[in-house]
C-alpha cells in the first residue's frame, strides 16, 4: 500500500474510539475492585443497631455501650443537670447545634429525644479521644465555674452535659449524637432512627 | 495544543537526562524490530503477561480478606464469596486466571517447540521460560492449598508425601517441607507466605529476564529465519516491523478476544465442570477422611499420570520430576539444523504430534480413577512422552528437511493454495462448519450488521 493511501482521518477516529471504549471498560473493571474495599455483609452485620435496656439507669448515672466499635454514652440527667444547660449557653460555641451532627429529633437544647436521657457517641470531635464524664460541680482541676459535663484529657476540650462544646477549646463541634429510637420507655435501639 | 506538546517534549527531555526513558521505550517497543510474519501462535506471550497481572491484582485484593489459619481459612474464602462486595468475581477471576495461565503457557511452549524457538541462539530464553513454568507450577500448587478444602488438603498431602520416597532423607525432608508431621496450620501459613510473596517475586524477576534475553537475540518466527541477517542501510531488519504500534495493536486485539473467553467462563462456568475448581474442594479439609477419588487440578494431571504409571513409589516420583525437567534439555536434544516445522522432516512432525497426543491423553487419564485399562494406557503414553525426548538426538539427525527460504515468506500463502494432507483436512473442516445452518444464520446476521453499519453516518468509519 502506498503511504499516501493511508486514511489518517479514519485512523484517528478508530484510535479515539478505541481509547474511549477502553477507558469505559477500565472504569467498569475498576468498579468491583473499589466496591470490594467497602464494608462487606459481615462487617455491616457487626455494625447493626444495638438494643440497650435502661431500666436500671439511675438519675445522674452514665453507662457506656459499644456500637460499631465506638463508645456510646447513655446518661440519665437530673433536673439540676438540665438546669445548667440554659446557664452555660453564653460560653458555648454552637449552643443550637447548627454546625453539629445529630438526628433531626435531637436538634434541641437537650440534644435528645427525651430531655433526661442523653445518648451520644463518646468520641471527642477534635482528634478522636474519649472524653471523661465529670458531673461534679466546681471540680478542683476544672475550675470553680465548672457546672458538670465532659472533659477530654487529650487536649482539654470541654463539653456541657448535652455534649455541647465550649468556646476556646480545640474541639470544633458538639459531640455526635447517633441515630436512636425508643422501642419501649426503657429500651433504646442505637444505630437506626424510627419515628 | 502546540503549547501542551511543547511542555510534553520539555518534560521528556528533563526525564531523559536523568533516566533512560526514551532509550528503553525505543529499544523494547518503538524500535524493537520483530519479524513481520507473526501468526496466531504469537499471541500467547503477551497473554501470559496479561494473566500474570490479573493474578497479581486479584491476588492483592483476595489477600485483604483471606485468613491463612486452618481454623479460619475455609470460612474466610466463603466470606469472600458471599459477604464481601464483588468478592465472588475477584475470586473467580483469580481461580479462572490460574487455569487460563496454564492454557496460555502450554500453547506458548508448544509454539516454541513447533517453530524451534528454543534453538541457538535462544537457549537461555528457553531455560528462563522453563524456570518460569516450574515457578508457576509451584505457585499454583501452593495456592491450591489455601482454600483449605478437601482437595486442597489431600492433594497437597499426596504431593508432599512424594518427598518421603527419597531414600534416607525422605521422611525428614517431607516433615521439613510441612513443618509438621502432617499437613497442618503450620504448612498452610508457610504456603501462604510462599504463594503471596516469595514465588510471585521470583516469577516477576524471571519474566523480566525472559524478556531481556529475548530482546537481546530477537524473536523467532514461523519460518524460523534470523531476520537480523538481512538488514537495510539503516541496520533495520528487512523483514522486521517495530513492535509498537504493529504488535501492540495486534496483541490488544488478541487480549480483547481472550478476555471475552475468560469472561464467559467467569460468569457462566467458573468451576468449569469441576476442572477449574474441583467439587470436593467445597467441603472443608478433614484430616480423617480422604475423598473417594483424588485428582489434581487439570494442569497437573499429565505429570500425575506419569507418577501413577510407574509401579514404584520412588520410581514414580523420579519419573514425574524427570518428565518436567527433561523439557529443559530440549535445545540440546534436538540435533536438527532447521528451526521451523514448516521446513522440517516428516519424522519431527510425527514425533511432535505423538507428543501432543500423549500429553493430552496423560492429562485425561490423570483425571479418571486408576482402573487397569487406564493404567495400561498410562504406561503406554508415558513411554511415548519420554520416547519423544530420549530418541530425539537420533531421529532429528535422520530428518530429511526442506530448503529454508532466505527471507520470511510474505505475503503468507492463502489457505486455498496450501498443499498437503493437513491443509486438506483444515479445508474440509472449514467447509463442514460453513455448511451448517447455525453458521449460515450467523453469517446472515453478520451481513445485515455490516449493511447497517455501511449506511450509518458514524458506524461506517469502523469498516
Amino acid at each position: 500500500m502506498n503511504e499516501n493511501d493511508i486514511d489518517l482521518e479514519k485512523r484517528r477516529f478508530l484510535t479515539q474510539t478505541t481509547v474511549a471504549l477502553g477507558a469505559a471498560g477500565a472504569a467498569f473493571a475498576a468498579t468491583p475492585f473499589l466496591s470490594y474495599l467497602k464494608p462487606g455483609a459481615g462487617t455491616l452485620e457487626a455494625g447493626a443497631p444495638i438494643d440497650v435496656d435502661i431500666t436500671k439507669l439511675e438519675p445522674g448515672q452514665m453507662i457506656r455501650v459499644e456500637w460499631r466499635g465506638q463508645p456510646i454514652w447513655i446518661l440519665k440527667r437530673t433536673d439540676e443537670m438540665l438546669a445548667t444547660l440554659d446557664e452555660l449557653e453564653p460560653v458555648l460555641r454552637d449552643p443550637d447545634s447548627d454546625e453539629s451532627v445529630q438526628p433531626e429529633s435531637c436538634k434541641n437544647k437537650y440534644r435528645s429525644i427525651k430531655p433526661e436521657v442523653f445518648v451520644a457517641v463518646g468520641i471527642c470531635t477534635h482528634l478522636g479521644c474519649s472524653p471523661t464524664y465529670r458531673p461534679e460541680v466546681a471540680a478542683p482541676d476544672l475550675g470553680k465555674d465548672w457546672l458538670g459535663g465532659f472533659f477530654c484529657p487529650c487536649h482539654g476540650s470541654r463539653f456541657d452535659l448535652a455534649g455541647r462544646v465550649y468556646k476556646k477549646v480545640p474541639a470544633p463541634t458538639n459531640l455526635v449524637v447517633p441515630p436512636y429510637w425508643y422501642e419501649t420507655d426503657t429500651r433504646i435501639i442505637v444505630g437506626e432512627e424510627r419515628t | 495544543m502546540s503549547k501542551c506538546k511543547q511542555y510534553g517534549t520539555d518534560l521528556l527531555a528533563w526525564i531523559d537526562e536523568r533516566f533512560p526513558l526514551s532509550k528503553v521505550w525505543n529499544e523494547h517497543m518503538a524500535k524493537y524490530y520483530a519479524p513481520k510474519n507473526f501468526n496466531f501462535w504469537y499471541f500467547f506471550g503477551s497473554l501470559a503477561l496479561l494473566v500474570l497481572i490479573n493474578q497479581i491484582v486479584t491476588g492483592i485484593w483476595l489477600t485483604m480478606n483471606y485468613k491463612p489459619d486452618a481454623k479460619l481459612a475455609f470460612d474466610s474464602v466463603e466470606a469472600i464469596m458471599r459477604d464481601i462486595n464483588w468478592g465472588w468475581l475477584i475470586r473467580y477471576m483469580h481461580s479462572t486466571g490460574a487455569s487460563m495461565f496454564f492454557i496460555v503457557i502450554y500453547l506458548h511452549i508448544f509454539r516454541g517447540m513447533m517453530y524451534g524457538s528454543f534453538k541457538k541462539p535462544r537457549e537461555l530464553v528457553w531455560l528462563l521460560g522453563m524456570s518460569l513454568y516450574l515457578a508457576l507450577m509451584a505457585e499454583a500448587f501452593m495456592g491450591y492449598l489455601l482454600p483449605w478444602g478437601q482437595m486442597s488438603y489431600w492433594g497437597a498431602n499426596v504431593i508432599i508425601s512424594l518427598f518421603s520416597a527419597i531414600p534416607l532423607i525422605g521422611e525428614d525432608l517431607a516433615t521439613w517441607v510441612r513443618g509438621d508431621f502432617l499437613i497442618s496450620d503450620v504448612t498452610l501459613n508457610r504456603f501462604f507466605s510462599f504463594h503471596v510473596i516469595a514465588v510471585p517475586l521470583i516469577i516477576v524477576g524471571l519474566v523480566f529476564l525472559h524478556i531481556v534475553a529475548l530482546h537481546k537475540v530477537g524473536s523467532n518466527n514461523p519460518d524460523g529465519i534470523e531476520i537480523k541477517e538481512k538488514k537495510d542501510a539503516n541496520g533495520v531488519p528487512l523483514d522486521g516491523i517495530p513492535f509498537h504500534p504493529y504488535y501492540t495493536v495486534k496483541d490488544l486485539f488478541g487480549a480483547v478476544v481472550f478476555l471475552a473467553i475468560c469472561s464467559w467462563i467467569i460468569f457462566y462456568s467458573p468451576e468449569f465442570g469441576g476442572y477449574f475448581l474441583e467439587h470436593p474442594n467445597f467441603i472443608p479439609a478433614d484430616p480423617l477422611k480422604t475423598p473417594e477419588h483424588i485428582a489434581p487440578v487439570w494442569y497437573f494431571t499429565p505429570f500425575y499420570s506419569i507418577l501413577r504409571a510407574i509401579p514404584s513409589k520412588f520410581g514414580g516420583m523420579v519419573a514425574m520430576f524427570a518428565s518436567i525437567l527433561i523439557l529443559f534439555l530440549l535445545p540440546w536434544l534436538d540435533r536438527c539444523q532447521v528451526k521451523s516445522i514448516r521446513y522440517r522432516g516428516v519424522i519431527y512432525k510425527v514425533a511432535l504430534g505423538s507428543f501432543v497426543v500423549s500429553f493430552i491423553a496423560l492429562g485425561y487419564l490423570g483425571t479418571i480413577p486408576p482402573t487397569p485399562t487406564a493404567a495400561f494406557f498410562g504406561t503406554f503414553f508415558t513411554i511415548v512422552y519420554f520416547g519423544f525426548f530420549l530418541l530425539m538426538p537420533i531421529y532429528t539427525r535422520m530428518e530429511i528437511t526442506k530448503p529454508v527460504p532466505d527471507r520470511v515468506v510474505w505475503p503468507p500463502k492463502p489457505l486455498a493454495a496450501r498443499e498437503g494432507w493437513v491443509w486438506d483436512q483444515v479445508r474440509k473442516l472449514l467447509a463442514a462448519v460453513e455448511s451448517t445452518s447455525a453458521w449460515r444464520q450467523a453469517d446472515g446476521y453478520r451481513q445485515k450488521i455490516q449493511e447497517f453499519m455501511k449506511n450509518n453516518k458514524y458506524l461506517r468509519h469502523f469498516l
